[in-house]
């Protein structure tokens, strides 16, 4: 590898994150939405009662302008990798290749054309093909989202490939593995989860705020129930989702686990830290101290372990190693992933002048040390310690939010039940306030994905340094700024009509 | 029944694949072509929605298209995608900024507090209009005249100009065949429009366009083909892998691919009489005009890729270092996943019918300006 400016790396990362920030503030709300009005349509069509259709009709028109936004940020992601991230793609564009496809044949093509039908198609098409349209584009939309996350998870676990040293890159050998590996399956409910569970929040804020207003009390209350019944069914879901992704994490990725629980010396029996306040990282160790917390005794080792007995490493175990309980230290692995690397490089020029006995001893090599390959470019084991108080501290506010929005729902449907939610003014502001606090959640959850797994872009085997594109750090710096404005610019946009919209109200009559 | 290809195989039938979702996009283009004559033809604010609405109701799936494209490329010939979009690294930004101000643009042009004001968002329904066909038909035109890279051992690319792929443009032969989408892609909305709109004042209009646009068109097409059939082209030797250059190797490719060449002059015939049949005899052939173009146009630019790619030929050279030029060989994804992906492509023909019949449904007769007051509008 080439010395390169380090400066590169900090900036794609940033014009990275930031592209994928403002794509997850249009996606969620797309996801769940359009489930949303799915559901009212079909309320729709079942009864006949054209109040449904106006509520339909309202909640689509806030769809179509979040969608057409989401659109417009998502197709920046796509290239993204190319752009910002080649060595990357090259090493992994055989995996990805084929669930890709999967999605721009099946899902894309669903979503766009259904998406027209929906909006144009009132007039114009028999109601029942509407309502299929409605539920097409749903279906589609969520479909959409599978590729990217088979391929986030991939990224954290790698599985069902071989490395092919001629073409120096991952090939797929087993695609079944690869779409179906626990860790994705588990990442497309918990994200898709999310998204409904937003947009059951969005929905039931923006209601409650026509009921403090005192306006169209009948047709806001209505979808609140909607929204209500599909949030409460999908909060409960994402809890158990999130409490798989937790388990899934602790024996796939133990530093992200460390760090997120903020575990520094191992052990069995650990707690749990439910609340803690950082004092200061201890400069000669590393370790971040609390200077307050509230712990449950055993709790972390049975969460993660499903056993109170288990050992939980800590992120000492794993960079000094641990003999008793199998963890080879990490200068052990930086020592071989250089042996990778060299290997590789040799195979490479062996090649060249077809000594097939040096390639073959090279190949060797390699092989045995694959797993360790991304640890050759490190340059000291505390490398691999991700930031720590970030990964804490969004892990709990995400959690914490999940279990206010179970609340949220249970009390919403309360109140709906008893006809008293017009009164409880309170309750109202607070679901009004919850709508942002749900956008934090699912942001938050990306952050302690993506950022608990640094300094890796792919799980052992590529660090963040080793896959981004030679480019000079100016032209990345100004692509940010462009990024910055131009999305900022779109966001501002986009909440204004949106505000505007809203404060328009569920129209009379049967058009927009 | 795939894995029973050979490698090769599969990399020629993915390449014929891109192949045609390219030539499909570059029909598609129509949409951008409506957006860039909106202060042509599109006087009055009205005639300018009814032409953004007929073109707007289309424009998710030109944009689908492309990103589509983009992903069959990444997912067939990754060696491509991880070279071209992280080395042209200004060309595609700037096709990319294009396309995202055109996604919000619809949507949001006609509502109420839009912040930019409806000026903008049209503004920038031109310049996607604009930037996205000329800037697209010049990079696919670099299939031909090459760029500047090179590729090691473990493909790490490099590229070697700090343009960034910006240089394209400087090539008359690049910047032939983009002027030359850009005019088609107007030439095609205007036909699309015949088609679909009864207005008279649009229609009139239109009609009188039709020929500015499809003059220049014609014009920067022959100077493209010119170029193409005269230059020296980037060859492949089939047992070594060495690329040499090889004087009038894309006339080769044709004559020796005799049936691409059929291809290719069908296409060219059929999107000239496309242009000439509604000018001779308008009310015989304005709904059908669209159709004769369309299917041309997907002809002409699918038979352009294949003599790219095709043939012992490398579709995307490098001139910096010739060696580094990548072919379907050399830059594809495994026979595995090559053969995963092959089986999923069976669902296309499925795909292409509910398309045609959601189509089908919603465009049933020719809108005019009153037509706009029941429907979403953009
Ligand atoms: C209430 C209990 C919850 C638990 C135990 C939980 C757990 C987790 C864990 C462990 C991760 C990291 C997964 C990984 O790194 O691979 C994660 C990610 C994430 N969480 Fe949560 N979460 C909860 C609630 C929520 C809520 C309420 C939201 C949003 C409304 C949310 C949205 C996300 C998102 C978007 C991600 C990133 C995608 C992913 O990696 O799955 N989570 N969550």
């Amino acid at each position: 590898m080439t010395n390169f400016d380090p400066a590169l790396v900090d900036w794609s990362r940033a014009q990275f994150a930031l592209t994928a920030i403002y794509h997850w503030f249009f996606v969620p709300l797309t996801l769940g939405l359009s489930f949303i009005v799915a559901f009212m349509e079909s309320i729709y069509v079942k009864t006949g009662n054209e109040e449904w259709k106006r509520i339909t009709k309202f909640w689509m028109t806030l769809f179509g302008i979040n969608f057409a936004i989401g659109v417009a940020t998502g197709i920046i992601l796509e290239f993204e990798f190319g752009t910002n991230w080649s060595n990357y793609s090259w090493f992994v564009g055989d995996i990805f290749g084929a669930p890709l496809a999967v999605e721009g044949i099946m899902a894309f093509f669903i979503e766009s054309t259904f998406v027209a039908v929906m909006f144009i198609g009132w007039n114009k098409v028999s109601k029942k093909f509407h309502l299929a349209s409605t539920w097409l584009t749903a279906i589609g939309a969520n479909l959409s989202a599978l590729w990217i996350l088979v391929a986030n998870s991939w990224m954290q676990y790698p599985v069902g490939v071989h490395f092919n040293p001629d073409t120096a890159r991952n090939e797929m050998s087993n695609f079944w593995e690869v779409l179906f590996s626990p860790v994705a399956i588990n990442k497309f409910l918990h994200t898709v989860s999310s998204g409904y569970v937003l947009a059951a929040v969005f929905v039931i804020g923006i209601s409650s705020w026509f009921l403090l207003k005192n306006r169209q009390i009948r047709l806001a209350k209505m979808s609140m129930v909607v929204a209500a019944v599909f949030g409460l069914v999908m909060s409960v879901f994402i809890i158990l989702t999130g409490d798989h992704s937790a388990k899934l994490m602790a024996k796939y990725q133990p530093m992200k686990f460390a760090a997120m629980e903020n575990v520094y010396e191992g052990q069995s029996k650990a707690p749990l830290v439910v609340i803690g306040l950082f004092q200061g990282k201890n400069e000669t160790t590393g370790k971040e101290e609390f200077a307050a917390k509230l712990e449950i005794q055993n709790f972390l080792s049975s969460m993660a372990f499903m056993d109170a007995n288990a050992f939980v490493p800590g992120i000492k175990d794993i960079i000094e190693g641990n003999a008793e309980h199998n963890i080879m230290p990490t200068s052990e692995r930086i020592a071989k992933g250089k042996l990778a690397m060299d290997a590789l490089k040799g195979y490479g020029e062996a090649k060249k002048t077809n000594d097939t006995e040096k390639m073959a001893q090279s190949a060797k090599v390699l092989e045995e040390n694959y797993r360790h390959l991304g640890y050759g470019s490190l340059s000291a084991p505390t490398d691999i310690i991700p930031p720590v108080k970030l990964t804490f501290y969004s892990f709990r506010t995400m959690v914490f939010l999940g279990f206010w929005f179970v609340l949220l729902f249970v009390l919403a449907l309360i109140y709906l039940m008893k006809n008293k939610i017009d009164h409880k003014k309170w309750f109202l502001r607070a679901a009004l306030i919850s709508i942002p606090l749900a956008y934090l959640a699912t942001q938050l959850g990306w952050v302690v994905t993506e950022v608990g797994r640094q300094p890796w872009v792919i799980q052992d085997l590529m660090s963040v340094a080793t896959g981004v594109s030679h480019i000079n750090t100016g032209s990345v710096i100004t692509t940010f700024f462009i990024f910055l404005v131009v999305f900022t610019v779109l966001l501002i946009a986009e909440v204004k009509i949106m505000v505007k919209q809203i404060g328009l109200g569920f129209k009379d009559g049967g058009n927009e | 029944m795939f894995e029973t290809l050979s490698h090769t195989a599969l990399q020629h039938y993915w390449w014929i694949l891109v192949s045609l979702l390219g030539a499909i996009l570059v029909f598609l283009l129509f949409v951008q072509g409506g957006q860039s004559l909106i202060y042509q033809i599109g006087k009055t604010a009205d005639s300018r929605k009814l032409i953004l609405n007929t073109v707007g109701s289309k424009w998710e799936f030109t944009f689908t298209t492309l990103v589509t494209f983009g992903g069959a490329f990444f997912a067939s010939f990754p060696l491509f995608y991880s070279t071209s979009f992280s080395g042209a690294y200004w060309v595609w930004f700037i096709i990319l900024f294009a396309f995202v101000v055109q996604a919000v643009s619809y949507e949001f042009r006609s509502k109420p507090e839009n912040f930019l004001g409806t000026k903008t968002f049209d503004a920038f329904l031109f310049v996607n209009g604009l930037l996205g066909t000329i800037l697209l038909g010049a990079a696919v035109s670099t299939f031909f005249t090459g760029s500047n890279f090179t590729i090691d051992s473990q493909r790490h690319s490099e590229w070697t100009m700090a343009t960034r792929g910006l240089e394209a443009a400087l090539n008359i032969q690049n910047l032939s065949l983009g002027l030359a989408v850009f005019f088609l892609s107007r030439v095609l909305a205007i036909l699309y429009f015949f088609n679909t709109i009864s207005n008279e004042e649009v229609i009139t209009s239109s009609r009188k366009h039709l020929l500015y646009n499809a003059a220049p068109f014609v014009v920067f097409f022959l100077m493209f083909v010119g170029f193409l059939i005269f230059s020296e082209g980037f060859a492949v030797d089939p047992v070594t892998g060495n690329v040499s250059m090889e004087p009038y190797k894309y006339l080769h490719n044709l004559i020796q691919m005799p049936l691409v060449a059929v291809l290719f002059l069908a296409g060219v015939v059929l999107v000239l009489a496309g242009i000439i049949m509604p000018v001779l005899s308008f009310d015989k052939w304005r709904d059908k005009a669209i159709w004769m173009a369309g299917v041309g146009t997907v002809l002409t630019v699918f038979s352009l890729f294949l003599v790219a790619g095709f043939n012992n030929t490398a579709f995307y050279p490098s001139v910096a270092d010739l060696q580094s030029s990548l072919t379907i060989a050399n830059s594809s994804s495994s026979h595995y996943t090559l053969t995963a992906m092959s089986y999923v492509s069976l669902f296309i023909p499925f795909v292409l019918a509910y398309i045609v019949f959601a189509w089908r449904a919603i465009n049933n007769k020719k809108a005019d300006v009153k037509d706009l007051e029941n429907e979403h509008v953009y």
